[in-house]
């Protein structure tokens, strides 16, 4: 238990300090950056405390906002992504996740990929939303949800195989 | 009594994101309402530290490029230098304002942002060295943008690559002025809106900044003209202005400490109260 804690706050610091170093001054093309650190929230224990989680993707969220000078948006972004964690177990990985030991920290599997995918593209899809907060970037929006979440993806499925423990 | 508690248990987790996203809805929506209004923003001691520690390191990385400007920005004082008759003549001093009716300060830009609609810089001098809300913020090229917030050793600017800035802008040449703004798409080019259909404009004409804002001295450098549009619905000239500044690349800059600001904004307080 208290190593599963101390693992998480590890990570907590580490993707924040990793995404405010390198990867908020990645731009491809000028306006196209990746946002990794929602790995902590994909990657958050699938049976913990779930208020754990909103409080922590909460903060989590903030200090993202407080150093890019964006007002709430990352905050808002993390809590619905936070709050639809569950859900989006749910669809894809089946009715039964909670029963499975569902790792996300493993091999890349059809179910996990679908779980990545949807995660970053309900994060990237608020967070731009709100970001522009205007209805005439309409395809603004999506051009920019499209390629950030391509760019969050390759970069989050990186770290995963990166960090994933070797066992065998 | 007991339902409630039993309510408020069962949905806990509910409640509890419901709470928290009403406080970020609020941070969101109050950031895009008000001009300067944040209540989180990188001028403080965390995040304005960090920055400023990444900033040392990036600092070495391009120290050929910096020198150069300031190389350049010397060659030209020195051009204006060699253009007066007298070198050592003392400028004349007047009496009632002293000087310079400007101070500057020097700065540093430790962050700088550039790939959303809204972008804000972080400098590392803050309200100890006397920057106050609402200076302007030039370099050796051309404008950057206004003071946003302060703390003590930080403060944030409102690029002008951010889709609320307003600055009032004119034509070298002649005095016709519109406003200029950024419509969040290229990082090279801002738009300057309201010019009437009288002015005479071509294509490389200067912009400049222009006499009516109090934030910047009058005829700082801004752009050249790259692109004309006239405006459907109101008939006014829309202008794509190229920035002489490349804002994606900002090293040191200078605040611009106008003394004759609050003065003018207390008489137009005072007429405004007047009506």
């Amino acid at each position: 238990m208290n190593s599963a804690l101390f693992v998480n706050i590890f990570r907590f610091l580490l993707l924040l300090a990793v995404q405010i170093v390198v990867f908020n001054n990645m731009n491809f093309l000028g306006y196209i950056s990746p946002f990794p650190y929602i790995l902590f929230i994909i990657l958050y224990p699938v049976n913990s405390n779930k208020s754990g989680l909103l409080a922590a993707s909460f903060f989590l969220g903030i200090i993202m906002d407080m150093f890019c000078n964006s007002g709430g948006i990352h905050t808002t972004a993390c809590l619905v992504l936070a709050f639809y964690r569950p859900y989006l177990f749910r669809f894809s990985f089946g009715l039964s996740y909670e029963y499975q030991t569902v790792k996300l920290n493993d091999v890349l599997t059809p179910e996990r990929f679908t779980f990545i995918l949807l995660s970053v593209v309900i994060h990237h899809f608020v967070l731009f939303i709100l970001e522009a907060f205007k209805i005439s970037f309409f395809w603004d929006i999506l051009i920019r949800t499209l390629f950030s979440t391509v760019f969050t993806i390759i970069i989050c499925i990186i770290i995963i195989y990166l960090i994933k423990p070797n066992k065998r | 009594m007991q339902q409630i508690f039993n309510f408020i248990y069962k949905n806990s987790n509910r409640l509890l994101f419901l709470l928290l996203l009403g406080i970020s809805l609020f941070l969101t929506i109050q950031s895009h309402s008000y001009h300067r209004s944040k209540v989180i923003s990188s001028a403080n001691f965390l995040s304005g530290g960090v920055y400023e520690r990444i900033n040392n390191v990036n600092e070495y990385l391009n120290l050929r490029t910096q020198n150069d400007a300031l190389a350049q920005e010397n060659a030209k004082l020195r051009s204006l230098l060699f253009d007066k008759k007298d070198t050592t003549s003392i400028p004349k001093l007047d009496s009632i304002r002293g000087l310079h009716p400007t101070d500057i300060i020097v700065s540093k830009v430790i962050h700088n942002s550039f790939n959303s609609h809204e972008n804000y810089l972080t400098l590392n001098s803050g309200s100890l060295q006397g920057v106050k809300p609402d200076m302007g913020v030039i370099n050796s090229l051309g404008i950057v943008g206004i003071i946003d917030n302060t703390s003590p050793g930080y403060s944030t600017v409102v690029s002008i690559l951010n889709i609320k800035s307003q600055i009032n802008a004119k034509l070298k040449k002649s005095n016709h002025f519109g406003s200029l703004g950024w419509n969040g798409k290229n990082t090279g080019f801002v738009q300057l809106t309201d010019v009437p259909r009288l002015a005479s404009i071509r294509k490389g004409d200067t912009i400049v900044t222009g006499g009516q804002s109090v934030i910047f001295p009058e005829n700082i450098n801004i752009g050249t003209i790259a692109k004309i549009e006239v405006d459907d619905q109101t008939h006014y000239y829309t202008i794509q202005v190229k920035l002489f500044n490349d804002m994606t690349n900002l090293g040191h800059v200078y605040i611009i400490k106008s003394k004759d600001r609050e003065e003018i904004i207390n008489l137009e307080n005072k007429r405004k109260k007047d009506e």
